[in-house]
């Protein structure tokens, strides 16, 4: 079990009884629909931008506790940061939960998901907000499928 | 002084396997998969191996492999002859009148795929209507509907009620609509365990002249099947899941069937006579057999085939039928869980959601207590949506499992729900 703790963290587990901005925005600038093909989970994102800065950002789905912890604690995490930080973000958390490196400061909370990169299998779980939030910010129209 | 008589309750079917044995010639059980012994239950996905059948594929390999059907040496005679002596074996296996009703393709999936694409698009045209049920798998749907997208034909579904049973009356309302040229249904539906009224909804297509195709993928491993009892037309099955390799499929179609369709592949091996002109066909079953096959893997599942036929259909089904019956209970045990399929008649496996957790990291929670289970979707999306659910988690049987497993299964489902509450 302990090892098991390392990966479903209570900061993970509390997200994802209550996942924060789990909400629709009714009139988003920009949207995008995630699904993994493999399990079945899907999310759809809703950003609010203004002046090039993420004013608003929010998400509904269903999905299993790591693919809904992420999406919560990412839009913690980008609510209120300029769009041009996203992708420097996506950098340092996809290198947090698929290699060993030392988790950057910057992350903050995103942090708790690294005990992802020892479960290969569940990295596209923490990765599926992500690739919705990259295709909602190029306006893409169809589903992105993590990985 | 004489020790008291015993007289246990414990079910007499599961007894009658020699389970250590059994489990002795799969080498794949005894590890320890993180740092726990390996309780292995996704055998709806894919079943574990004998040492029989991976003897035989080394065999084939290192005593005697050549390329089969055309070679005057005694290397490519004698796998020619293993070759077809494992098509015997499946004949036998299901039943069938002929050796040239079956033909070895590289899954259950492109069984139906070369019903699809020769019997189908020779025989459904546009206005044309195939029914299945709404608890197929994947590979019994979609080329059915890419068959419709070529033809024009239309798509029927089964309803079943909660329980996971086929609603026969609407299957009988939808076989009246005159239009219908095609079957198509699961016999033991992966997601739900369901085992269908085969003979019966087979007897109600022919009373209407039509055939029917009949997806044994499941059912082939847990219960003795009659292709001529049965009296379907075609019947699809994998080898993987009946303890042979993967990579090789059967389709068994009656003779006259598939004498009047055409070729489903072009290549050597199909043909009796080619010239840039005309192309003379081959007789069955080469005609479907166009290029050189998986022949290792075609002589790998004659082996599992024979080491399936020494312990006995019969006693496997009475084993698994044991072991979901206790597993049944145990799980219903567990608050908030609900098996999904709960139909009268059923084998092999139970589904199941957990309130409040994900099927996935029930899956990942159980591999750390060295569980192999399945999470997901099943390739049956259309069943997930039937209950509403994103996924389930499947617990499958296969004749090697033991009550201790299940036991196991239960104790770690009980850590799952201590994690997360």
């Amino acid at each position: 079990m302990s090892d098991l703790r390392d990966l479903y963290q209570e900061v993970i587990l509390d997200h994802n009884k209550r996942p924060r901005n789990f909400r629709i925005l009714p009139q988003p600038t920009h949207h995008a629909n995630g699904v993994n093909p493999l399990c079945g989970d899907r999310i759809s994102v809703f950003l609010d931008i203004e002046d090039g800065m993420i004013k608003d950002i929010a998400f509904q789905g269903a999905g299993c506790a790591i693919s809904s912890a992420s999406a919560s604690l990412m839009t913690e995490a980008l609510k209120g940061k300029p769009v041009n930080e996203v992708e420097h973000l996506f950098e340092a958390f996809h290198n947090v939960v698929t290699t060993d490196c030392e988790c950057p400061r910057g992350l903050g909370k995103l942090g708790v998901l690294a005990g992802v990169r020892d479960y290969p299998s569940r990295v596209k779980c923490a990765t599926l907000a992500w690739h919705a939030v990259r295709a909602a910010l190029e306006q893409r129209k169809e589903s992105v499928a993590s990985e | 002084m004489n020790a008291p008589l015993a007289l246990s309750a414990a079910p007499v079917a599961a007894s009658e396997l020699d389970l250590a044995r059994i489990r002795a010639d799969f080498p794949i059980l005894r590890q320890r998969v993180h740092g726990k012994p390996l309780v292995y239950l996704d055998n709806a996905a894919s079943v574990q191996k004998p040492k029989a059948v991976i003897d035989a594929i080394g065999e084939c390999y290192g005593g005697y492999y050549a390329n089969i059907h055309r070679g005057v040496h005694l290397l490519s005679e004698r796998s020619t002859t293993a070759y077809e002596g494992a098509r015997d074996k499946v004949r036998a296996f299901l039943n069938a009148a002929s050796v040239q009703e079956i033909i070895f393709t590289r899954n259950a999936t492109e069984s139906i795929n070369l019903v699809a694409s020769s019997f189908g698009g020779q025989r459904i045209k546009a206005g044309d209507e195939i029914v299945i049920t709404g608890m197929e798998h994947h590979s019994n749907i979609v080329p059915w509907q890419l068959l419709c997208e070529r033809s024009g034909a239309t798509l029927k579904v089964v309803p079943f009620t909660d329980a996971g049973e086929l609603i026969l009356e609407e299957y009988e309302r939808l076989l009246d609509s005159g239009r219908v040229k095609l079957v198509a249904f699961v016999h033991l539906s992966n997601a739900l365990g369901t085992i269908n009224p085969v003979k019966t909804m087979i007897e109600l297509a022919h009373a209407r002249g039509i055939p029917v195709l009949v997806d044994g993928a499941q059912s082939v491993p847990h219960l003795a099947v009659d292709v001529r009892a049965l009296d379907c037309d075609f019947y699809a099955f994998s080898s993987h899941k009946i303890y042979g390799p993967s990579g090789v499929g059967v389709l068994y179609g009656k003779k006259a069937l598939l004498e009047a369709m055409p070729p489903y592949q072009g290549g050597g091996d199909m043909i009796q006579m080619v010239t840039f002109e005309k192309t003379e066909y081959a007789d069955l079953p080469n005609k479907f057999e166009a290029g050189t096959p998986n022949i290792a893997g075609v002589i790998g599942l004659g082996a599992a085939l024979d080491w399936l036929n020494a312990i006995g259909l019969d006693a496997v089904a009475a084993h698994e039928h044991a072991l979901l019956e206790h597993a049944t209970a145990r799980l219903s045990e567990i608050p908030g869980l609900k098996i999904m399929g709960t139909a009268r008649d059923k084998a092999a496996l139970a589904a199941f959601t957990l309130q409040g957790v994900h099927p996935h990291d029930i899956g990942t929670i159980l591999d750390r207590e060295g569980i192999a289970i399945r999470a997901g979707h099943h390739c049956a999306q259309p069943v997930m949506q039937r209950y509403g659910v994103p996924a389930t988690a499947r617990a499958s049987f296969a004749v090697y499992n033991t009550r201790d497993e299940v036991d196991a299964l239960v104790a770690a489902l009980w850590k799952v729900k201590e994690l997360f509450d």
